[in-house]
This record gives C-alpha cells, sequence and structure tokens, in this order.
C-alpha cells in the first residue's frame, strides 16, 4: 500500500511530507526531487522506480504531488487516490497553489489522517469530510451527531450527510458532449465519436432517492415503444458512473438509480459511436497555383434546427511554412494569417442551422528548394452547440423522498444540452 | 489563515522560544507552537528535542490540536523509545472516550507508533475497539491490526487477532468488511502458506455482497482479495464473474482494472464454447476503451495492462486499432504505449490505416517517438506480408528526409525485413549504400554492415565499403566490430580472389589486436574454418538463416500469466514479477492463471490443474531434453548414417585462397601468440576434425527410404491417405514396433499409429513428442493409450496434431522426428509427412488474385515437373486433387490440351499456385509450380503424384 505521500513546490521543496509505513526512510523524500523534479531531462513516465522504491506522481500547476511505496500496490488506485486527493483540497481551499498548499498545512495533515490509514484509502467524499474535519477545529457534539458521523463515514451512502434541508428543493443536469471527429477531403467520414458527460447539481432536502431516464436504445427497444413518440433513441457504446449510482441495478435493468451527492457530481460518462449529429460540414478546396501560390477555398455548412443557434465558432486553415503573405475574403466573422501559428483563423461569433458560409484566401508562397512536400495538415473546427449530437435525450429524473413531505412535482428541474467540438478536423 | 507564516520563522534561538510558547498557560499560544513545531518538521528540521513539551500538551479537548500532537508522535517516537511511554496514559484514556472519532484517532495513532512497549499497552484498546459498536472504531482497528502485524507478527498471533478479524468479514458494515479484507490480504501475502483468507464459497458470497455497498476503495480492496481465489469449477467461476462484471461501469479506474483481472482470470476457467465466454469477452472491450479517457497518468497504466491483455487476448481488442491512434496532445509516456499496442493490433484488416498513421508520427519532434515509429513501420512489414512492399516503400520515403536519426532506425528495421523476404526487395541496397557516412550509432552500422555483407555478391564496392569501417575498426562498439568481421568473411567467401588481404587484415585485427574474447573467438574460428575447409566454411557462414518470427518483444509466457494476475498493480506497470521491485517475504509467491476445468472434476490446488491430465502427464515435456541429444540418439539408432562430409570440388580460386590462408596466417598465428600455451595448440588441432563431421549431420540425414510412398492401396475417395509403414521395428525398439500413416479428416491432421507389443512383458504409460519441424507440427493431446499393452497385442491411435509448434526447418522439409516413450524406455525415429496433410480447405484463391499472384511470383521460383503414367482425364484429376485440398480455380483448353489451375494454401499460409497441361490420350502431365517459398515445390509434387497415381 501507499507508504507516503509528499507534496513539493516546483523548486522540489518538501511542503507537506507524510510517511504510513515504516519502510519509506527519511531520505525518499530526497530521493523524488533529486530523480524527478530536480532531473535534467524531461521525466518520461508517471511512475518512477528509484532504488528499488516506486514513486507515481501527479502535477497540479506547478505542485507536485508524489505517493511512494516499496510494494507491488494497485497502481490504478494510487493515481485515482492522488486525484481524489487533488478534489478534496480543491474543495476545502480552491486552488491548489503553494500559498493555499502552505497556508492550509494543519488541515491537510489532518485530512491525510483521515483519508489514509496504513497508506489504505478511506472515505474520501467531501461532502462527509466537511461534517467533522472542519477548519475552526470540533465544535463540541451531541452524541447523536457523532453517531450520525460515524455512521455516514462508514455507511453505504458516503457521499452524502443526513439532515440537509433547502426550501426551494431544486436540481440542474446538465448534458455536456464534445464531438470528435476525421473527415476526408472528400466529406468521407474517417472516425467520429462523442463522449459525454451528464453533470448534475443538486439542492434536495433529505436522502432523495432518484431515477434518471434518456432515450437508451436498449431501454426503448424493452419497452417495446422505441421511437413512437418521436423520440429517437441512441447507442451507448459504454457508460461508466458515479459511485452513488447502484451498478448491480444497471447490469440487472439497466436502470439509473442513486441518492445524489449534495451539490454538484458527475453523474455518468459515456461514450457514442454511432449516428452522429455533425454539427458543421467543412468543405475544403486547395489549388496550388504555380509554385508560389496557394488558392484556398472553405465552406462551412451548419447542420441543425435553423431555430438554434451555433457560437464561438472558429475554423484553422494551416499555411505552408513558407508563406509570405495572405489575402483573405470571408462572408460572415473575420478572418486573420497568424504568422506565429502558420495558419489562417477565421472565426464566427454566431450561425444559425442550416446555414453556409464561405472563406477564401490567396497564400502567396516563397520559392524553396525543399524537395519535401508540404504535408497539408487538416483543417480543424472548433464551435458550441445548443444540443447533444450524440442525440442523447433525457426523458426523467424522478426524485422520491419518503421521510419528508416534498414529491417528484415540487422539485424544479432545469435540463441544458451543451455540444461542444472536441478534435473535429477535416482533411484537405 | 495565515499559517504560512510558521514555515518562515528561521531565526537562531527557535527551539529555546518554541519551547517557551509550548509550556505556555494559553492555548492559543500553546497550539500556535505545536503548528510551529509541525511546520519545522515537515521541512525536515530535527525538532526531537521538544518532545516532553509536545507530548505535555496532549492531554486537550481541542481535536485539532490533539491530532497535531499525534503527528509528532508517529514522527519521533521511535527515536524517543523512552518519553514515548509518557504518552500511553493518554492514548488509553482516549480509547474509552464517548466520542467514537476520538475512539478511532487514538487507536489509528497508537497502532502508528512503533515502540514495543507502547505496543504492548495497545493490545486491550485495540481487542476493545475491534468488537466497538461503533463501525467507524471497528473498521480503524481492523486496520490496526494490520500495523500490529507489521510490528510484532508473533504477538497478533498470540492474542488471537487474527481471529477477530476474520469475523469481522461477516461483519454488517461493508467499510469494516473491506479493511477487514485488506488487513488480511496483507497479513496473508507474508505468509504465503498460512490459510489466512479461507476463501471458500460461503466467504466468497459475502464479500459479493459487501462489493455492491462499499465505498470505491473498498470495492478495488474486494476485488483484488477475490482475484486471489480459485473457483472449484466453471459454474463457479461463472457466477462470481456475472457478479463482478457490472463493476466494469464504475467511474473509478481503478475498480475497473480490479474487475478486469477478476474476469480476465476467472474466464480461463470456463470452456470457450459457452455462450456465456463469448458474452464476456464482448464485454470487456467498452469499459478498457473507455480508460482511455481518464487523465494521462491512468491511461499510462491501463495501456501498460491493454499490453498485457492484448497479448494474453488478442480478440478483445481486435477491432478497436483506431483508439490507440496517437493524439497530438498525449504526453509521451501514453504515446509510447500506444504505439506499442497498435504494433500488436496490427493485421491485414487494418494494415493501411495504420501505416498511414505511422507515417504521420515519423514526421513528429519527439526522438524517441519517431524512432519507435519509424521501427513500427518495420515490424508491420515482417508481421503483415501482404504490406511488406508499402512498408518498404514508406522507409525508403523517410531515408530520403536524410533526418539522421530516423534514417539509422530505417536502415536497422530494413535489415529484418531482408532477413524475413529475402530475395525481394535487395533493389534498395543502393539507396541504403548511399547513407553509410551518415550512421553513428552501432546497430545501424552493424545492420549496414551486415546487409553489404549478406549482399555482398550485388555490391559491386562491398569491398571498399566494408574497408572503409575496418579503418577504425578498434574505435567500434563490439556489436560493430563482430558484425564486421562476419561480414568481411562472407565478403572472403563470395569473392575469394580480390578480398584475401581484406580477410587477413580483420582476422588479424580480431585475433590479435583486441581484448575482447567473444571477439578473439569468433575470429580464430573463421580462421580455422577457413585454411582446413573452405567449403565446409561456406556452408557454414553462408548457410541459410532460419526465418525470424514475425512478433517481437512478446512477453514470456509464464510471465504473462503472472502478470495477467497482477493487472492493475505496479507489477503490470513495470511488466515484471513482484520479486523483481519488492524486497522481503512480500511478493516472492508467484500467481498462476486457474486451469480450465470441467464442471465435474475439481481442483483442490490449482498447480495439478496445470498438468494435462490423462496417461502420462510428467513425462510429457521431458522426452526431448534438447535437439542435440535427441540428434545424437538418432545417429546412434543408425536411422540415419552421417553422411561424411564428401567436399565437392569448387573452383581452384576458391581452394586456392583457402590455401593461402593456411600458409600465411595460421603459421605466424600458431608460431606467434598462441604457440606458447601447448593446451591451446592441441585444442586447434584437434577441432576441424570434429566440426565438419557435426556440422553436415543434420543436412545429410536422407530418410526417404523409410518411406514408400508409392506403393500400398489408396482411398479411392477424399484427402489422400498414404498406406501404413514401418517407422520404427521392434528389433530397434526393445520389441515395441510402430507402424502408422499421416490422414487430414475434417480439417484435423491425425497421425494414425498402430503400436505392436513384440515383447514378452506389458508395455504402459506412452507418451510421444515431436521434434521441431518446419510446418510446426505438434501432438494436440497426449497420447491416448490407456489401458496397458499386452504381449502380442496390437493397438491402434489415432493422435491429432496442431500446427502451432516450434518451427524449424528440416530437410527433406517434410521430415518429422520423433520420440515414443514407454515404461520401458525412450525411442526415436523419424518419418516423412506427405505434404497434403498441410493443405488447408480454404485454400482456394479468388481468379483475380490467383492471376495476380501467378505474375507477381518471379520465373525464378517456378518449377517443373512430368507425371507419368497418369490415366485420368483431366475432369477426374481435378476431383480427385480437390478431396487432398488441391482446387482448381479454372480451367483452358487449348489446342487439345487441357489447362488446369490450381491453388493450394498450406497450414502456415504459404500459397503454392499450380498448372497441370493434360493432353488427351498422353498419359504424361507436365506440372508448374509457382510459390514464395520455392523449397516446397519438391514436396508438393510429390502429392500429385501420389494423389493422381492412387
Amino acid at each position: 500500500m501507499i507508504g507516503g505521500l509528499f507534496i513539493y513546490n516546483h523548486k522540489g521543496e518538501v511542503l507537506i511530507s507524510r510517511v504510513y509505513r515504516d519502510d519509506i526512510g527519511r531520505n525518499a523524500v530526497d530521493a523524488f526531487r533529486v530523480n524527478v523534479i530536480h532531473a535534467r531531462q524531461q521525466v518520461r513516465s508517471p511512475v518512477t522506480n528509484i532504488a528499488r522504491t516506486s514513486f507515481f506522481h501527479v502535477k497540479r500547476s506547478n505542485i507536485w504531488l508524489a505517493a511512494v511505496t516499496k510494494q507491488n500496490v494497485n497502481a490504478a488506485m494510487v493515481f485515482e487516490f492522488l486525484y481524489k486527493m487533488c478534489d478534496v483540497m480543491t474543495a476545502y481551499f480552491g486552488k491548489i497553489s503553494e500559498e493555499n498548499i502552505k497556508n492550509n498545512f494543519v488541515l491537510i495533515y489532518e485530512l491525510l489522517d483521515e483519508i489514509l490509514d496504513f497508506g489504505y484509502p478511506q472515505n474520501s467524499e467531501t461532502g462527509a469530510l466537511k461534517t467533522f474535519i472542519t477548519q475552526t477545529g470540533i465544535k463540541s457534539q451531541s452524541k447523536e451527531e457523532q453517531s450520525q458521523i460515524t455512521s455516514q463515514v462508514t455507511g453505504q451512502i458516503g457521499w452524502r450527510r443526513e439532515g440537509i434541508k433547502y426550501r426551494r428543493n431544486e436540481l440542474f443536469l446538465d448534458v455536456l458532449e464534445s464531438v470528435n471527429l476525421l473527415m476526408s477531403p472528400q466529406g468521407q467520414v474517417l472516425s467520429a465519436h462523442v463522449s459525454g458527460r451528464v453533470v448534475m447539481k443538486s439542492y434536495l432536502s433529505g436522502m432523495p432517492e432518484c431515477k434518471f431516464g434518456m432515450n437508451d436504445k436498449i431501454v426503448i427497444d424493452k419497452q417495446g415503444k422505441g421511437g413512437g413518440n418521436g423520440c429517437q433513441s441512441i447507442a451507448i457504446d459504454d457508460c461508466t458512473f458515479h459511485q452513488c449510482v447502484r451498478l448491480s441495478k444497471f447490469d440487472a435493468e439497466r436502470s439509473i438509480s442513486f441518492i445524489p451527492p449534495d451539490g454538484e457530481c458527475e453523474l455518468m460518462r459515456y461514450r457514442t459511436t454511432k449516428d452522429i449529429i455533425l454539427p458543421f460540414r467543412v468543405i475544403p478546396l486547395v489549388r496550388e497555383v504555380g509554385r508560389t501560390k496557394l488558392e484556398v477555398k472553405v465552406v462551412i455548412k451548419s447542420n441543425f434546427k435553423p431555430s438554434l443557434l451555433a457560437q464561438k465558432i472558429e475554423v484553422r486553415i494551416p499555411t505552408p511554412l513558407n508563406t509570405s503573405g495572405v489575402q483573405v475574403i470571408c462572408m460572415k466573422g473575420k478572418a486573420k494569417y497568424k504568422a506565429s501559428e502558420n495558419a489562417i483563423v477565421w472565426k464566427i461569433k454566431r450561425m444559425a442551422g442550416m446555414k453556409e458560409s464561405q472563406i477564401s484566401a490567396e497564400i502567396e508562397l516563397l520559392p524553396t528548394n525543399d524537395k519535401k512536400k508540404w504535408a497539408r495538415p487538416p483543417i480543424s473546427m472548433n464551435f458550441e452547440v445548443p444540443f447533444a449530437p450524440s442525440g442523447l435525450k433525457v426523458r426523467y429524473l424522478k426524485v422520491f423522498e419518503p421521510k419528508l413531505n416534498y414529491s417528484d412535482h415540487d422539485v424544479i428541474k432545469w435540463v441544458r444540452y451543451i455540444g461542444r467540438s472536441g478534435i473535429y478536423e477535416t482533411r484537405c | 489563515m495565515t499559517d504560512s507564516k510558521y514555515f518562515t520563522t528561521t531565526k537562531k534561538g527557535e527551539i529555546f522560544e518554541l519551547k517557551a510558547e509550548l509550556n505556555s498557560d494559553k492555548k492559543e499560544k500553546k497550539k500556535e507552537a505545536v503548528k510551529k513545531v509541525i511546520a519545522s518538521m515537515t521541512v525536515g528540521k530535527d525538532v526531537s528535542a521538544l518532545f516532553p513539551d509536545v507530548v505535555n500538551c496532549m492531554q486537550t479537548d481541542n481535536l485539532e490540536l490533539k491530532k497535531l500532537v499525534y503527528l509528532y508522535l508517529m514522527n519521533y517516537a521511535k527515536s524517543q523509545p523512552d518519553m514515548a511511554i509518557m504518552a500511553v496514559n493518554t492514548f488509553v484514556k482516549d480509547c474509552e472516550d464517548p466520542n467514537p472519532l476520538i475512539r478511532a484517532l487514538a487507536v489509528r495513532t497508537m497502532g502508528c507508533i512503533r515502540v514495543d512497549k507502547i505496543t504492548e499497552y495497545l493490545c486491550e484498546p485495540l481487542r476493545k475497539c475491534l468488537k466497538d459498536e461503533d463501525p467507524y472504531v471497528r473498521k480503524t482497528a481492523a486496520v490496526c491490526v494490520a500495523k500490529l502485524h507489521d510490528i510484532n507478527a508473533q504477538l497478533v498471533e498470540d492474542q488471537g487477532f487474527l481471529d477477530t478479524l476474520k469475523d469481522l468479514i461477516s461483519d454488517s458494515n461493508p467499510m469494516v468488511v473491506a479493511n477487514a479484507v485488506a488487513a488480511l490480504s496483507e497479513i496473508a501475502e507474508s505468509h504465503p502458506n498460512s490459510n489466512l483468507l479461507d476463501l471458500n464459497p460461503q466467504s466468497i458470497n459475502k464479500l459479493l455482497t459487501a462489493l455492491n455497498e462499499c465505498t470505491e476503495w473498498g470495492q478495488i480492496f474486494i476485488l483484488d482479495c477475490l482475484a486471489n481465489y480459485t473457483p472449484r469449477d466453471d459454474r463457479e467461476s461463472q457466477s462470481i464473474c456475472e457478479r463482478v462484471t457490472p463493476r466494469l461501469s464504475h467511474a473509478n479506474s481503478a475498480v475497473v482494472l480490479s474487475a478486469v483481472k477478476v474476469l480476465m482470470k476467472f474466464m480461463e476457467m470456463l470452456p470457450k464454447d459457452l455462450d456465456y465466454y463469448g458474452t464476456l469477452l464482448k464485454k470487456l472491450a467498452p469499459p478498457l476503451v473507455t480508460l482511455l479517457s481518464a487523465e494521462p497518468e491512468l491511461q499510462y497504466v491501463a495501456l501498460r495492462n491493454i499490453n498485457l491483455i492484448v497479448q494474453k487476448r488478442p480478440e478483445i481488442l481486435k477491432h478497436e486499432m483506431k483508439v490507440f491512434f496517437v493524439k497530438y496532445n498525449d504526453p509521451i509516456y501514453v504515446k509510447l504505449e500506444k504505439l506499442d499496442i497498435m504494433i500488436r493490433l496490427a493485421s491485414q484488416a487494418n494494415i493501411a490505416q495504420v501505416l498511414a498513421e505511422l507515417k504521420e508520427y515519423a514526421t513528429e519532434v519527439d526522438v524517441d517517438f519517431v524512432r519507435k515509429a519509424v521501427r513500427a513501420i518495420g515490424r508491420c512489414a515482417i508481421k503483415v506480408e501482404q504490406s511488406a512492399e508499402r512498408c518498404v516503400s514508406t522507409l525508403l520515403d523517410l531515408i530520403q528526409t536524410k533526418v539522421n536519426y530516423v534514417v539509422q532506425e530505417a536502415i536497422v528495421v530494413i535489415k529484418d525485413i531482408f532477413r524475413k523476404y529475402p530475395n525481394k526487395y535487395e533493389s534498395v541496397i543502393a539507396t541504403l549504400c548511399e547513407n553509410l557516412d551518415s550512421l553513428d550509432e552501432p546497430e545501424a552500422r552493424a545492420a549496414m554492415i551486415w546487409i553489404v555483407g549478406e549482399y555482398a555478391e550485388r555490391i559491386d564496392n562491398a569491398d571498399e565499403l566494408l574497408e572503409s569501417f575496418l579503418e577504425g575498426f578498434h574505435d567500434e562498439s563490439t556489436q560493430v566490430q563482430l558484425q564486421l568481421l562476419t561480414a568481411i568473411v562472407k565478403l572472403f567467401l563470395k569473392k575469394p580472389t580480390e578480398t584475401q588481404e581484406l580477410v587477413q587484415q580483420v582476422l588479424s585485427l580480431a585475433t590479435q589486436d583486441s581484448d575482447n574474447p567473444d571477439l578473439r573467438d569468433r575470429g580464430y574460428i573463421y580462421w580455422r574454418l577457413l585454411s582446413t575447409d573452405p567449403v565446409a566454411a561456406k556452408e557454414v557462414v553462408l548457410a541459410e538463416k532460419p526465418l525470424i518470427s514475425e512478433e517481437t518483444d512478446l512477453i514470456e509466457p509464464t510471465l504473462l500469466e503472472e502478470l495477467i494476475c497482477h493487472i492493475g498493480t505496479l507489477a503490470s506497470v513495470y511488466h515484471k514479477p513482484p520479486s523483481a521491485f519488492v524486497e522481503g517475504s512480500r511478493g516472492v509467491m508467484h500467481k498462476r492463471l486457474p486451469a480450465r476445468t470441467g464442471s465435474g472434476e475439481g481442483t483442490e490446488c490449482p498447480d495439478v490443474g496445470n498438468a494435462a491430465g490423462g496417461s502420462a502427464p510428467e513425462a510429457a515435456p521431458s522426452i526431448i531434453p534438447s535437439q542435440g541429444d535427441l540428434l545424437g540418439d538418432l545417429l546412434n539408432l543408425d536411422l540415419a548414417p552421417p553422411t561424411t562430409t564428401g567436399p565437392t570440388p569448387s573452383t581452384s580460386g576458391m581452394q586456392m585462397g583457402g590455401m593461402d590462408l593456411l600458409g600465411g596466417g595460421l603459421e605466424s598465428l600458431l608460431g606467434g601468440d598462441i604457440g606458447g600455451s601447448p593446451a591451446m595448440g592441441a585444442g586447434f588441432g584437434a577441432a576441424p576434425a570434429v566440426m565438419p563431421a557435426s556440422l553436415n549431420a543434420p543436412v545429410g540425414g536422407g530418410l526417404g527410404d523409410l518411406f514408400d510412398l508409392g506403393g500400398g492401396v489408396g482411398m479411392p475417395m477424399g484427402a489422400y491417405i498414404p498406406p501404413k509403414t514401418v517407422w520404427l521395428p521392434a528389433m530397434k525398439a526393445k520389441g515395441l514396433e510402430i507402424s502408422g500413416t499421416f490422414a487430414r479428416r475434417a480439417g484435423v491432421i491425425q497421425m494414425e499409429l498402430v503400436l505392436t507389443n513384440k515383447a514378452m512383458s506389458v508395455m504402459t504409460d506412452f507418451a510421444i513428442q515431436f521434434n521441431r519441424n518446419s510446418f510446426g507440427l505438434a501432438p494436440a493431446g497426449p497420447l491416448q493409450v490407456l489401458t496397458p499393452l499386452g504381449p502380442n497385442q496390437t493397438i491402434e491411435v489415432s493422435l491429432p496434431l496442431s500446427t502451432v509448434g516450434p518451427v524449424m526447418k528440416m530437410d527433406p522439409l517434410n521430415n518429422l522426428q520423433v520420440a515414443v516413450k514407454n515404461n520401458i524406455d525412450v525411442f526415436y525415429f523419424s518419418c516423412q509427412y506427405p505434404i497434403s496433410m498441410l493443405f488447408v480447405e480454404d485454400g482456394k484463391m479468388e481468379r483475380q488474385v490467383f492471376l495476380a499472384t501467378w505474375k507477381d511470383i518471379p520465373n525464378d521460383n517456378e518449377s517443373q515437373f512430368q507425371i507419368q503414367d497418369c490415366h485420368l482425364n483431366s475432369e477426374a484429376a481435378s476431383n480427385k486433387l480437390q478431396g487432398s485440398n488441391i482446387f482448381t480455380i479454372a480451367k483452358r483448353t487449348v489446342e487439345g490440351q487441357d489447362m488446369l489451375y490450381m491453388s493450394i494454401k498450406l497450414s502456415n499460409g504459404i500459397w503454392v499456385l499450380a498448372e497441370l497441361k493434360v493432353q488427351a490420350g498422353n498419359p504424361n502431365y507436365t506440372i508448374s509450380l509457382k510459390c514464395r517459398a520455392p523449397e516446397v515445390s519438391q514436396c508438393v509434387f510429390q502429392c500429385y503424384e501420389a494423389v493422381l497415381k492412387n
């Protein structure tokens, strides 16, 4: 298991050092500094073995977090723990910086004592931790409060405390997707996938039992009314869930039920590759006029409902290294040649669906004796659209709280879809 | 909230000041002082002098202060054991505190203080805490048992804590269960033989129930523990798998990987034809792909594990090539790992895409990555034959870039391509030679020298090229020196007249001026060989090289099995067994995958399960200890009389070259350096006499007479089966007579044996083993002779064969050396199988492909044979051949002559194309065979003859 945990600043000075196991000597702190932080070459692996001692590290801005061990530990677990540690620290005092860590070192030691015991990760849900690790020192608690804390920390629902009350029960669901595309110059899709997240922000009283439904093909087909009410179902390649979701229930019935943590959490992540709505098509036309001139014409077409508006559109057209000058004409938005980035960057603030726009450019080239042909990197695109390119739709999110007197209808629910470009490229 | 100020006080007399503050009456001041002490401790200052003062602050209701003092104690107690005793009272008192958080804190901290005297006091409180009413205290106490065990294992056993810990596995609280499992697993690891983690179906069931309820970390502990269990049968295995699969959707990657570990391990026990087996395979792919969207460090861990999984079960991810394409922003360690997996997944189906990607990567910035990408292109060429041509042209393009390290890397891989496909791509040598001067890395230099030596006859100025390397011979690395030595000797054997001086020079450089024993030895061997018997030298040095294997750097199977049992852990990241990087007793135990079992027979112990089962499990691997031994025995049996070297007279120039060398070089050699040592001299005298005989023996083993292809009865329908012949006469095998033949039935190659006991005693314990052979034939199961073979009894056995055994080229090609063992002795014999056994059922080529392939194979590879005295018409011949998987693709009639075009595919993927000319009324057929591996033509022709005439 984890033998010790160190936090360093960018210079390699130790800010936090907590040793859990006897096999980790005091020199381990220095070994990591000398061999990794101060190493001459760039580090080639996040796991380093120095004199039979293994170091796992992650970096947040210029802070290094290193876990150290001499045993055959579960490596995936150590990294997951380090990420979790970062999350917990962020939840307590904001950005992870040298200043913040020095200011909160007592708190960090207290946290490290609680969430790692003899190198075994323990409950590390901020919701639970905040009930008994406070920056103000523990108030004298009643006996009931104490047992409530311990049962929460060790209980089945370690991520939520009892007795939460809101005047207004409200929840927000964000479906955030990034759509990735690689298209050939002829408009053939070489690869496309959507990776999405459902983020839930909930302000609900008590211990609400929630059930989340979406237009998952497997569920809809099972119910035998696929597409009956105009709701297209989608095939999900794979999905993972926050630990609050009952996985065995999902495996058996494919229903997503859970008691959410209070506040924000990432309920699920998913991946789809079939029937993706590609919000934009890029049609490139590159013509070489002699050896010193290139003519480029790029048309973009928006492919969604005319009533919707795409935002923050940016098209990046790469130019050869020996470009000497560029003239650009575009119908919409602004376009500029950026010599330092070797690209023409064309920005459009907003664009409605089923429209098209075009840019044409003349690129003057310096004559070179370089025989190597220009590799023609792909044209890439950025945008944001107010729908889910995978076609995912939230069908319902039902809330039951048997002990308190509010019902599903009293909860105010908000759903929002945002589709963003991931790596969205068209070869030219 | 400006605790950072504590880090900055560095003035002198600090300790003294702190001491005063610690003893202050004001609570706030005390707390501030302790904080300062902890800050100093963190940055590495020695504040142990304050021990008594800090411990004095322990008695407080302020939990924050208490925790700080505990932290201090954990750090310094070991250096001040006597004073640490002062703290015991407070600990014991705290363990009785009404607040469960304080009870837990006390027991947790006490376990971290490694002082014997304190440990003694810990036992009573710990016993109470293990049975505390509050689960938070119990889960802390469970871990504390592991801590105590680390300090004093005997004490833990004497106090009976292990039993209490075992009871906690049935606790009602899932987190207590998880921690108890973690603690027990750790303790069990240092007692490999104890039955501490007594896993049985009942306890497994409890664990699986807790799995659904505990925290993400607890799930990892439980899954890692489950992975150590060996289910009794495939049904239990399946039911555990079914309950573990939901974990594949967990957001925590470590939970997913640990679940994958359990599934990969238990899957081993499921029968492959089970529906569930296929379902499970399909379920594994998506979560593995999803791991690649995690943070880069986790991606790295996942990729290292996927690398193992792909080697173990390539079918899981074979369609997922695209997800391993490198992204521009991936960290370098992710890029390199992805590249590795891409090569492993490359196949004919996706090779075009892979090559396009690799070409992109070869223009990136990172030198290591570019090198690996170039190397990957070479590996693709070797792995997927169809792509070899494109790979070579891609490599040539890259050489044209003149980027130094790209060129060097390309040359190294082109050498391997030459090895794999001899006589195909030598046209590129000229381009390679242009880049000779830019090579500065030993590996690239050695590769280039190898190429020059190997193809010396095609390179006009080979001698000049090699001579240029010779100038700085002593500055070269050993690798280059050895290669240079061999290359020049090759050159000499190919062009003896012009290169005598050169070879003299290199031999004397290697033998006289070098300190390296390897180099000297090789030099002497060549010298001796050249001077005694140039013909033998030619056969040795210019011998045909075995083909190189398709897959490189595969992990050795037993290690791979062990690593699969360690999925998710450091071992799987390092690709090393835990014993390689863990000290002490932990990790010494090697884990193994369970064996596949039927639901009927239970395996109590996994070790037994690994043996093959059946008649004589323990005998199988030891029959043929090594190839050399077998060879020796074969010679003794007189089956293959060692043909003494009949040095065929070769060109006189050749001979003369050798003689000259003997006259000049060897004499000076013996007279000079070696002459002083009589032992060495004697060794030299003896050597040449032995060498040619042993070297020629494997080549000369002609056993054709034993195998009578012509006579006997044939099968009227289906595949041709040659008649049985006696392979091992009774007089040579202490009464055991073996005769047999080979057959192909429903796509399975079978060796049909007739064993006759002509001795007086009963024979039992039969087992069979093959030596390495040209097509990798190996028994697919044990020899099924279940009943003892009595005197004068005969038994017929049919042994199914597989073609996945180790490969070594034999002469003749279809020669098979066999060892049969019984209770009396081990016997060796060799036989020849008709190559038609290896003709596979899907050997029918598309017409278009046939045409293209026919044209593509150079005419040098075509061989023509006559089949005489065959009275079938073309129709009947075609039908008959079809029975043996020789497929007629097209027929053409030209001037009364029927031309039949046929294709054959061998089990190792070699295609043979044939054109059979049949003229009405003429009993003599003409057959032309074309194949990329022309060696097989002769054997194929023999099959034609045998099939058509029977």
